[in-house]
């Protein structure tokens, strides 16, 4: 019996595996695939304080191994969801979700924080600062130390119950010393990475494909890439990392784990295939054992040196 | 869900139909599938043209190079599917003489959903929009079924000259309620030139397919609706163009 359970940031999951922010909804649509009670956790879609269409359409595209999207946050406010959909989740999830919310300021965050710290099914909160799809004002708050550091020191001061994770983008100079920021500003944890900037042209219009122009790409494209970014914030910090990116087996699992993820995300592998989570969850203890574990959580920070 | 193809033959120069066999349980008319294809990330959307217990026909144009290598599959494949997506069309408003209007490969839907109105016993008058005479499929089929078929080529190589609607108003046709799958220009023709209620199929790029991405929203008159999900078909003047 290999032993899946993970601690993240005092929060015991009975397995490492949570579905990431904007690849699962609020966890309705997988409901109806297979019994999502099975998962450690989920991130669910990342929520503003105001609701949100997002942007103009087309919003996806493909890639070798991986795909694009612009979706722009589409989501119901905060309000709606603290108040209708998380006690609906209760229906049909039995375990604390991480609350992924998105801002365009400091109090924005601040106002999604305060209204998740106090909802018994919220088990993390995962501050979005790093998604390539808004445009606000130019302001992008996971691409400098400072601003990082003034978000997360902000939020920190209002999240009293639940752990504070901030998720940071990969489109920057040095993820190190952003990950160090939020550490020294007071964040329980990091999760990354966001998608990286892309985007393709219709080579029959000469027209981009996605209406935002650029999108963010996720998918097995990107794995590597996000194994690197884990394993070199695994190296600077000492709070727990949650590894996202291009995680599609059991095995990516494991090896993001060594890398430094006490948890992993699987994202965009949902949308290519709704029951992925389930199989990784299944072949996690048979890829385990092939290589000799009985404990996911003692191979966190294997590779780390 | 495994599928295995049982035949995949090309019915003009670019469009295709492929025949399946597998579980089709919960299917109704003017819904999709999302069909995985090897060295492709995204699953593709293939609208149903028809369905029985045991078997699943889709007709699909190559559009891309997805559908492409979904053109060249072979006989005893085995393709990964999710099926019964979407919310299909509403029977139930049909009433006695419904006008079913389909453009270029918007037809298939429409053939699902007269096969369905035929087995209530009700005959729908069927309009087929194509741009020439090469691209023309399935007029027997519908014939085959009891339809009166009406196709439209907009170069007037066959049929009437022009477009669906010139067919609506040359042949003053007043359905009792209309369907219609096709291209936006072609369902904005349609609700205009309709007194009738009725109902579109619409498209639009999907990330999964299933309602999880918001990859495919479109704008209602209540509010943001996922084409995938809510849709793909939608009541006249739900859509704010």
């Amino acid at each position: 019996m290999v032993d899946l359970k993970v601690n993240l940031a005092g929060l015991w999951l009975d397995n490492p595996i949570i579905p990431a922010s904007g690849c699962f909804g609020y966890g309705e649509e997988f409901k109806d695939f297979y019994d999502i009670n099975i998962l450690g956790s989920f991130s669910f879609k990342g929520t503003t304080k105001e609701p949100r269409e997002g942007n103009k359409t087309p919003r996806i595209a493909e890639c070798d191994s991986g795909m694009l999207n612009a979706v722009g946050l589409q989501n119901p406010g905060i309000d709606y969801v603290a108040e209708t959909i998380l006690p609906k989740i209760k229906g049909y999830f039995n375990k604390p979700v991480v609350a992924n919310i998105g801002g365009f300021s400091v109090e924005e965050f601040c106002h999604c924080a305060k209204i998740m710290d106090n909802i018994d099914n919220v088990g993390i909160i995962e501050v979005n600062i790093s998604c390539p799809n808004l445009h606000c004002g130019g302001v992008n708050f996971g691409s400098s130390e400072a601003a990082a550091a003034e978000v997360t020191a902000a939020v920190r001061s209002v999240v009293k119950n639940k752990p504070l994770f901030i998720k940071l983008s990969p489109n920057v100079t040095d993820i190190k010393s952003i990950a160090a920021a939020c550490e020294g500003a007071g964040a329980d944890g990091i999760s990354l990475i966001n998608t990286l900037v892309g985007m393709r042209i219709d080579i029959k219009t000469g027209r981009p494909v996605l209406a935002n122009v650029t999108g963010g790409v996720s998918g097995n494209a990107i794995y590597p890439v996000a194994l690197r970014a884990v394993y070199d914030v695994a190296n600077t910090v000492k709070i727990p990392v949650m590894g996202i990116g291009g995680v599609d087996s059991a095995e990516k699992v494991i090896e993001m784990m060594m890398a430094g993820a006490s948890a992993v995300q699987v994202g965009a592998a949902n949308l290519r295939d709704p029951f992925i989570c389930k199989k990784i969850i299944e072949n996690l203890p048979v890829a385990a054992e092939k290589i000799g574990i009985s404990s996911l959580s003692e191979i966190i920070r294997k590779s780390v040196v | 869900m495994n599928f295995t193809v049982q035949s995949n033959i090309a019915l003009t120069k670019d469009v295709y139909k492929m025949v399946l066999e597998g579980d089709t349980s919960g299917t109704r008319a003017g819904q999709f599938v999302e069909v995985l294809l090897e060295g492709h990330f995204l699953r593709r959307p293939i609208s149903v043209a028809d369905w029985s217990d045991k078997t699943l026909t889709l007709i699909y144009k190559v559009v891309g190079v997805g559908t492409s290598d979904m053109s060249k599959i072979e006989i005893g494949k085995s393709l990964d599917i999710l099926t019964a997506l979407g919310n299909g069309y509403e029977l139930e408003l049909a009433g006695t003489n419904p006008l079913l209007i389909g453009g270029g490969v918007g037809v298939p839907p429409t053939y699902a959903l007269a096969k369905r109105l035929t087995e209530k016993g009700i005959k729908p008058t069927v309009i087929m929009g194509f741009n020439t005479k090469s691209e023309v499929f399935y007029e027997e089929e519908f014939k085959a079924l009891g339809c009166t078929v009406f196709v439209a080529t907009a170069d007037g190589t066959y049929g009437t000259k022009g477009f669906v609607t010139n067919v609506i108003t040359d042949k003053e046709i007043t359905p009792t309620h209309y369907y219609t799958c096709g291209p936006l220009a072609m369902i904005k023709a349609v609700e205009a030139g309709t007194s009738a209620d009725g109902q579109a199929s619409f498209e639009e790029r999907m990330g999964c397919g299933f309602g999880a991405c918001m990859g495919c929203t479109i704008i209602t008159t209540n509010g943001a609706k996922r084409v995938c999900k809510d849709g793909p078909v939608f009541k006249k003047g739900e859509v704010l163009w």
